[in-house]
């Protein structure tokens, strides 16, 4: 491939600005975890709704923006421009633009940014938009923060020595771009306080049909272009690297770049099938949906593949493993969402807790999976480690975490179609089989099964941040290596 | 041409700008341009004052991430919760409230369906009403006071956004707050002149107090009463 150098140190290497790496990397463990834990918290209040506890700030309402912004805007965020600033450095071989203290500014201009979102849901202070709660101010602020890294990420490329922009960039420049778009379009709020109203109220001046469309347009690319894009750019550097072979094809990275960049903005209206959305619109929102699966599996297809002639690794790296594991997670979500797109399937799926599955699937088998890979990458190098504390530990966080993974989508793929399925059951006599509270009554053991997978999968994070704490302090646990049978390990010794 | 475009930041960013753009404009533009968009029904109205204010409590509690308010046009859906949603029903709605999760069931036509009594139990413990319910409890909103000292404001606002509240309505916005959460303290008459259809009474059995019980129920009490659904007649193009 053209661009291939995945830049190496040489004599001429710039000095990267790695100490703000560090701390998005941080920031990325502390906001996962709180993030995992408020929605394994909400997971079990589905399940034992005394845990709601009568309150106002704990109620499911009000924790589960808190959730889904932290795990996509604080956790997702944070691994985003991290690893967005540590390829780009790189990749160009180019220190930042703008240096530590711009760099800091957008650290911690970020993690204000979340602060005021995540504390003002709990107050009650949200603009009722899925995944584009925060209110006006705190939108205002996030646009200056965002302008700021823009300029900080496209400054290190024009002042770039390579002479071509590495395909990770591209998906980066990318999801800089479009969330801008989507930021500014969906967020066109008029404050109440400019005509006499409370300061932290304001009105969208978009309007029932046209806000649901502008409001899914969104939503839908807040994953295209946040949750894939992004994501997709550290594929494209941290696979590779881990690997140690190139990208499988350059010409498969450039046709599905611009195919999923093209097609993603179209599938907006699959959340809005049968609704009063004008069918046109819900049909080409479904045809877009269904073409972006080539794209999407183009992508996944070039991660997997990028393991040609290094498939033995898997054996003995787990996490190379996270990594293969996230981008198969991605290609397993990619076709579930393609399919429950089709308006057929979605008169079932929609509503129900199928959804909720699928999104997870691609939350925490893809965003999560190769965050933890990517994370358990930068570690030993940031903090100048010879290797992770354990790998066995990495192994353990794998399997832990997959384990709850599966009971997630499972339970909620059972749960999701049993009661789209009762909804609409008949008995004989021509009459609606089942209340609507006896489909919630039977959702109770899966949300049971849900909330413990959701437990495993923090258990999983807190096996990484010990591992972590202990790599950064600089220990090596004593242990033997992975992919060995007990008889060879101590043969070996 | 991509030889070019990895080369040159500048060129990349504007053809990526476009590729992104064109998807969204060719579904968002027609829909504020073609007037078959939203259906034309008789009834709609602006919210009332107590109604705005309980839609707000509606919208800061979060209901919308387990109750949508969309019914779609199938049978059991019909059967279920009532006529199929009309895009008009939404049409003064700055933010739509469709939602995407039924944890709980639609409230598009919840309106009239239960009690006020039965409303105002069910909040303060939706267990003690429907035993397998999953609901959180909302008891706090029956003794706070409803602050809805500048609901003029958000009435000036939404205005200036295209809702057609008229000069007199945002002046008697108090007023009218008060007559419909009690019909004593105000003149209900001139109200419902005002909003049509408004249900008025002390929602939450306390006189005493206008609280955010009182408004949220209003608000409940109001969903999907406004069109009459049955003389709605669909076009010819079946929608």
């Amino acid at each position: 491939m053209s661009s291939a150098s995945l830049a190496t140190a040489s004599s001429d290497t710039p000095n990267y600005y790695d100490d703000l790496i560090k701390k998005f990397v941080i920031a990325a463990v502390f906001w996962g975890l709180a993030g995992f834990l408020a929605g394994d918290y909400i997971a079990w209040q589905l399940a034992f709704p005394v845990l709601n506890l009568d309150l106002e700030w704990t109620t499911f309402g009000r924790v589960r923006p808190l959730h889904t912004s932290a795990v996509i805007f604080a956790f997702g965020g944070n691994v985003l421009i991290g690893t967005s600033f540590y390829v780009v450095q790189r990749t160009c071989r180019a220190s930042l633009f703008g240096g530590n203290g711009f760099g800091s500014f957008i650290f911690w201009g970020y993690q204000v940014f979340i602060v005021l979102a995540a504390t003002g849901y709990l107050l009650g202070i949200t603009q009722g938009k899925e995944y584009a709660e925060p209110e006006w101010y705190v939108d205002l602020w996030l646009t200056v923060v965002w302008v700021a890294y823009l300029i900080a990420f496209g400054g290190t490329i024009i002042k770039r020595a390579e002479p071509h922009i590495y395909v990770a960039n591209w998906f980066y420049l990318a999801m800089i771009l479009t969330i801008a778009m989507l930021h500014l379009g969906n967020n066109v709020m008029v404050p109440t306080v400019l005509f006499g109203g409370d300061f932290v109220k304001s009105y969208i001046i978009w309007a029932g049909v046209q806000d649901a469309m502008t409001q899914w347009w969104y939503g839908h690319n807040a994953v295209g272009f946040f949750l894939t894009s992004g994501f997709l750019g550290m594929m494209y550097y941290f696979v590779p690297k881990q690997a140690e072979r190139p990208v499988y094809s350059y010409r498969l990275s450039v046709v599905h770049f611009w195919a999923l960049t093209f097609l993603y903005i179209w599938a907006g209206p699959h959340h809005l099938h049968y609704t009063a959305l004008p069918d046109w619109v819900q049909t080409l929102g479904m045809t877009f949906s269904v073409m972006l699966w080539m794209p999407s599996w183009g992508g996944m297809i070039n991660g997997v593949m990028t393991l040609s002639g290094a498939w033995h690794k898997l054996r003995t790296d787990p996490v190379l493993r996270f990594m293969v594991a996230s981008v198969g997670f991605y290609g397993m979500s990619t076709f579930e969402g393609p399919l429950m797109s089709v308006k057929a399937v979605n008169s079932l799926s929609h509503y129900t807790d199928w959804t909720v599955g699928h999104v997870h699937s691609g939350a925490l088998g893809w965003n999560a999976l190769i965050s933890f890979g990517v994370i358990y990458f930068l570690v030993p190098r940031l903090w100048n480690r010879e290797r992770l504390y354990s790998l066995r530990l990495v192994s353990t966080h794998f399997w832990i975490s997959t384990i709850g993974i599966v009971l997630y989508i499972a339970s909620m793929w059972v749960s999701g179609i049993m009661q789209g399925l009762m909804w609409r059951t008949y008995d004989s006599l021509g009459f609606l089989q089942y209340s609507f509270i006896e489909t919630v009554e039977a959702m109770h053991p899966y949300y049971i099964i849900r909330a413990t997978g959701g437990l495993l999968f923090v258990i999983g994070a807190l096996i990484m941040i010990y591992n972590l704490w202990m790599t950064a302090k600089g220990e090596i646990r004593d242990e033997a290596p992975i992919g060995l049978d007990a008889q060879s390990a101590r043969a070996a010794e | 041409m991509q030889e070019t475009l990895e080369k040159n930041l500048v060129l990349l960013s504007i053809v990526t700008l476009i590729t992104v753009a064109i998807g969204g404009l060719v579904q968002l533009v027609p829909l504020y341009t073609m007037e078959t968009t939203i259906e034309k029904v008789d009834g709609m109205r602006p919210y009332s004052p107590l109604e705005l204010a309980g839609r707000n409590i509606y919208v800061r509690e979060g209901c919308y991430v387990c109750h949508s308010q969309m019914i779609r046009p199938f049978r059991d859906e019909v059967e279920r919760y009532g006529h199929y949603s009309l895009a008009a029903e939404s049409m003064y709605d700055h933010p739509f409230q469709w939602s995407s999760k039924r944890t709980g069931p639609d409230l598009a036509r919840v309106g009239g369906k239960y009690s006020n009594d039965w409303h105002v139990a069910h909040m303060i413990d939706p267990r003690a009403v429907v035993p397998e319910s999953i609901m959180p409890g909302y008891p706090w909103m029956a003794d706070r006071p409803l602050g809805a000292e500048k609901i003029a404001g958000d009435m000036k606002t939404l205005q200036f956004i295209g809702v057609p509240y008229t000069d007199e309505q945002i002046e008697n916005a108090q007023a009218d707050l008060k007559a419909q959460a009690n019909p004593e303290m105000g003149d209900a008459d001139a109200m419902v002149a005002r909003y049509p259809k408004a249900v008025i009474g002390d929602f939450d059995g306390n006189p005493s107090m206008i609280t955010e019980m009182d408004a949220l129920v209003a608000y409940l009490q109001m969903l999907g009463t406004l069109v009459d659904t049955t003389s709605y007649k669909t076009s010819p193009d079946g929608r």
